[in-house]
């Protein structure tokens, strides 16, 4: 793959964006330029100087035509989708839009819904994903749903349960799955509880509290390993233990992916921290 | 072929009626509203569809087609009145056509049929329901005039009938709900939300139903033009200056201060989109929006600048 130009503004890599943007910069599903821009501004300051994010295998991304990124859900608030979303945008070339399937409640507050729908970001319905694999865009995933962002410190690397929707629908739109490994949002956010009943005041399913009780991030290394494409042949109406056997090779995939990243991930640290 | 238009007198209704006689068809309407000037060649019927009168209009002139455009919107007749209009309009004109031998009907219905809310689909599909019920209760008689005009599809198997959902017309007589909400100087929108509104052009109005007429299409319908734009977009676009405030602000000030009346249910349409995917529409007529979403907001700006439309908003 081509390197990056490094010397090409976050401008002109949202310029360069192969989405039908009209005359006003918006595109079909409301995706704005503007946003993007200014998103993107936030985005790759905290991507590059506070998280320092290390990204590899991002030439397993299509350049063009529908995809599907699995991956492990890391840290208590959506700091992986945020990153997940930069790496496409700052290491792909032509860069590419993460489109992510975003939790309910995300689009009954003000401000939020506004950023998420204008930066691409939909709630997560079927006809939302199936809409958007058939129109090549390219969608970010967490199977293990909102269970996943649930995870205390100690289960940091741990995979909860998958669901089984994305395979259907994968098999249905005829989209290569490419895993990832997000390595690192368990310790930007180290969770030691969740509130629920809190959560649920405030209309989300939980707010999880750290040591220094806001769930703001730490600026802790972030990595992102992108791996082989998996494609599955089917058409989506295969009985549940067929479905079930695809679910357990991509969550192997993405297990394998975190296990041997995070052994590298412990090398490197020990080599900085010898004399 | 001899078309009758339910609700001539309405602005849309007009246009239609000069372009299908334009096109060598035999035209007539009924309206409780006058249309003073006109053409000749065109009959106007001063009468009520609930009413007796209208029936001897079916039995004199004998239409093979109905265009029914004579329901109207949850916020320009109020209560009772309105589901009278609406519902028992709409009953009348299907049993007329039934006693009557009219081969095709077309509904002229609405988008907002779908609702507003947080966690559905940002394009609906003919095939969903109604929740606007849920949303926006006012609309209540107008998703049941739409969903009894659909059961004329099993009830009546000898009409060709069409639902058309169509997406908010804007153009230069500037009537109708976007409109109203885009006629002041300012318009208001809910702080954090900018939702995307669909918006058609009414001559790319006309040219749908002509060709939903002419295709004798069956069946429910979007009928859409050009992609979604944001409200902010629209509200710039026809030179208005958006103002954003806070939800409980906006219910207090709509219809003072120069704001445009809405029911409360509507503002959740200034925060949640609608829109509608038109592929069955397309797929079935081959129509093409001659408008795209610039050339639509220049021209209403052209058409209504914002001194001339009257409300200092």
């Amino acid at each position: 793959m081509r390197p990056v130009p490094q010397s090409e503004s976050l401008s002109e890599r949202v310029e360069r964006l192969e989405l039908p943007f009209n005359e006003y910069g918006v595109d079909p599903y409301g995706i704005s330029k503007k946003h993007l821009k200014l998103a993107l501004e936030f985005f790759a300051f905290l991507y590059r100087n506070y998280f320092r994010v290390r990204c590899t295998g991002v030439h397993h991304i299509p350049k063009k035509g529908r995809g599907m990124l699995v991956g492990n859900h890391s840290g208590g608030v959506a700091v992986d989708g945020m990153m997940v979303l930069t790496s496409t945008m700052l290491e792909m070339d032509p860069p590419r839009l993460a489109q992510g399937m975003v939790e309910r409640f995300i689009h009954k507050f003000p401000v939020a819904s506004l950023w998420a729908s204008r930066t691409g970001q939909f709630t997560g319905l079927p006809e939302h994903a199936v809409r958007l694999l058939e129109d090549d865009r390219l969608l970010m995933i967490f199977p293990e749903g909102a269970r996943g962002t649930a995870k205390l410190y100690p289960d940091r690397y741990s995979l909860v349960d998958f669901g089984t929707g994305f395979i259907r629908l994968a098999l249905q739109t005829r989209s290569p799955i490419i895993p990832f490994a997000f390595l690192g949002g368990g310790a930007a956010i180290p969770t030691v509880t969740n509130a629920y009943a809190l959560g649920k005041l405030l209309g989300v399913p939980y707010v999880p509290l750290t040591p220094y009780l806001l769930p703001l991030p730490l600026p802790v290394g972030l990595e992102i390993h992108y791996g082989e494409p998996l494609v599955f042949e089917g058409t989506g109406d295969e009985e549940d233990h067929v479905i079930q056997g695809y679910v357990d090779q991509v969550k192997a995939s993405i297990q394998r992916l975190i296990e041997d990243n995070r052994a590298e991930r412990n090398l490197r640290r020990a080599r900085r921290l010898l004399p | 072929m001899k078309v009758l238009i339910a609700g001539i007198s309405g602005g849309i209704a007009r246009r239609l009626a000069l372009k299908l006689r334009d096109s060598g068809h035999e035209v007539a309407g009924m309206d409780v509203r006058p249309w003073r000037d006109a053409p000749k060649g065109i009959e106007v019927h001063p009468v009520d569809i609930r009413k007796r009168a209208a029936e001897d209009v079916f039995r004199r002139w004998k239409p093979e087609a109905v265009i029914h455009m004579a329901t109207v919107t949850a916020f320009t007749v109020q209560g009772h009145e309105r589901g009278r209009i609406n519902l028992d309009g709409t009953k009348a004109l299907f049993d007329h056509c039934a006693a009557h031998g009219v081969k095709q009907v077309l509904f002229v219905g609405r988008h907002t049929f779908y609702g507003a809310a947080p966690d559905s689909p940002l394009y609906h599909s003919e095939d969903e329901p109604p929740r606007a019920l849920e949303a926006i209760p006012e609309l209540a008689d107008l998703v049941a005039a739409d969903l009894y005009a659909a059961t004329a599809l099993w009830r009546l198997p000898d009409v060709t009938t069409a639902v058309l959902r169509l997406v908010y017309t804007l153009g230069t007589p500037g009537t109708g709900t976007l409109a109203n909400l885009l006629r002041g100087k300012r318009v208001p929108m809910v702080l954090g939300y900018d939702p995307l509104f669909h918006v058609l052009q009414e001559e790319d109005v006309v040219t749908a139903l002509q060709l939903a007429l002419e295709k004798q299409v069956r069946g429910i319908f979007n009928v859409a033009g050009p992609a979604p734009i944001p409200l902010s977009v629209i509200i710039k676009g026809t030179g208005r200056t958006p103002v954003p405030l806070p939800s409980p602000v906006l219910s207090l000030l709509l219809g003072r201060a120069g704001f445009p009346r809405l029911s409360v249910g509507a503002t959740d349409h200034l925060r949640y989109p609608i829109v509608v995917d038109n592929k069955r529409f397309l797929e079935a007529t081959g129509f093409q929006a001659a408008y795209d979403e610039g050339r639509i907001l220049r021209a209403y700006a052209d058409a209504l600048p914002v001194d001339r439309a009257g409300h200092g908003g």
